[in-house]
């Protein structure tokens, strides 16, 4: 058990906890990493989804998108844009971009889906616009599984940052890469498990989110 | 594409690889998780800590999940069974679900007239649950073949080599072409796949042909939002 130790011991370094290299500054990365490209990913998905689960139109074109970029693989996309684009964060971000869009996208318009037809008709019979549907009937009744999107973007966009480490990102995935490169398996293990205790606390943030709007959803159903 | 044929040997080679990296976890998986979804979809009580603890699972990003297991489990930090380790435990976290489901959409009104023809328990759960939850099962597999052979390649971070070296080592030469085989030929594979269990679904289940049929990605995306809950998200990892 000598490699847990080490990496006990790697986290008790004050080197681990400060600086450039530190474990708060490299979590600071990450988390902005991940709220950046969550945030343009729902520039693009949030109103598109809200559009395709209200009128229903280019559901297919959505279904066939959604599916091609999950058949990517994201080792290959992050690389290839890297060689394409050069250092920097737009390669990166692109690419994560590319890969948080689908799960938002399929969680906005099945959340507007998941409304019952008949709560939007009597809606639409009450005189109100189709806006008004919209942001006061299929959003609020369906906001529990659109943030079942957003929960499921972050937690792709964390774990596909970790892997954005091997061509230059900065954030949590350093530790494992720079740890793999020099044979340091403590620094390895030790940022290997602050990844998994942040995935971990992000997915259960957005699940109490989404537990107190799924409450909401019953309250106004009942 | 002429370094494609040049080095076909090497393409091939990776490609078999990447083929058994990913088919061992698919069958594996499928094969733990659908009694598990059987398990959960028969005891409500138990069933959402059982779902809650298998998207527990799914939410470990895979890198770092690859880092860890070998100390878990003592295997070697190359060893490609940390990778096929990997790969069956997410495929049981996104099956588990779907298999539960599955055996959700069974209708009870066939599953009592077969009690009632004096089916036993175990002939009740293997000639007609089973069956009549296969197209949504399957439904499932397809969306786990996918995410499992797209996830191969992180295993080439850690020197476990797949079709995922192409991109290690294409980066590392500033080779972009390289790159591209290795996608193309990743996604091939999951082309692949997917007509193969498609193939052996239609087998199975010739019943099931003249049904309208449910693509991968209705597949999972249904599962993952419609049902509200906790959602397992796409492949995160």
């Amino acid at each position: 058990m000598s490699v847990l130790s080490e990496t006990i011991d790697w986290f008790s370094r004050s080197s681990t906890w400060s600086g450039n290299d530190g474990i708060p500054h490299r979590l600071v990365e990450h988390l902005g990493y991940t709220a950046l490209t969550v945030g343009i990913a729902a520039v693009v998905a949030v109103p598109l989804g809200l559009y395709i689960g209200h009128t229903g139109r280019l559901r297919g074109l959505a279904v066939a998108f959604t599916g091609a970029v999950r058949a990517l693989p994201t080792l290959g996309l992050l690389t290839w844009f890297a060689l394409l684009v050069g250092l920097g964060l737009t390669a990166p971000i692109t690419a994560l971009v590319l890969l948080a869009v689908p799960p938002l996208l399929a969680g906005v318009y099945s959340g507007v889906e998941s409304v019952d037809q008949r709560t939007v008709d009597a809606a639409r019979a009450q005189g109100m616009t189709e806006i008004q549907i919209l942001t006061r009937v299929e959003v609020p009744l369906g906001l529990s599984i659109i943030l079942g999107g957003l929960r499921s973007a972050t937690l792709q966009v964390v774990a596909t940052a970790t892997v954005g480490a091997f061509i230059g990102l900065g954030g949590l995935g350093r530790y494992i890469i720079d740890g793999q490169r020099s044979s340091d398996y403590p620094q390895m293990l030790g940022g290997s498990l602050v990844v998994v205790v942040l995935a971990l606390l992000l997915d259960g943030a957005w699940a109490i989110a989404q537990s107190l709007t799924s409450g909401r959803h019953t309250r106004v159903l009942v | 594409m002429t370094w494609a044929w040049e080095n076909r040997e090497l393409v091939l080679e990776l490609f078999w690889r990447h083929a058994w990296l990913s088919a061992i976890p698919v069958v594996v998986g499928g094969l733990l998780a659908v009694p598990v979804g059987w398990f959960s979809h028969r005891n409500p009580r138990l069933r959402g800590g059982v779902l809650a603890l298998v998207s527990l699972l799914y939410t470990v990003p895979s890198l770092p999940l690859l880092v860890i297991l070998p100390l878990v489990i003592g295997t070697g930090f190359l060893s490609p069974l940390n990778v096929l380790i990997a790969l069956t435990i997410y495929a049981v976290a996104i099956m588990a679900r779907t298999a539960n489901d599955a055996f959700g959409s069974v209708s009870p009104a066939v599953l009592d007239a077969a009690r009632a023809t004096g089916y036993a328990p175990a002939r009740l759960a293997f000639t007609v649950e089973l069956p009549l939850a296969g197209p949504v099962l399957l439904a499932g597999l397809r969306v786990v073949s996918v995410s499992t052979v797209s996830l191969v390649s992180i295993g080439a971070l850690i020197g476990v080599s797949s079709l995922g070296s192409l991109f290690t080592d294409g980066y590392q030469r500033d080779f972009t072409t390289e790159i591209v085989v290795g996608i193309v030929a990743t996604v091939v594979l999951a082309l692949l796949f997917d007509a193969v269990l498609v193939l052996l679904g239609r087998l199975a289940m010739p019943w099931a042909r003249s049904q309208r049929s449910v693509t991968p990605t209705q597949g999972r995306w249904a599962a993952f939002f419609t049902r509200g809950g906790v959602s397992a998200g796409g492949d995160a990892l």
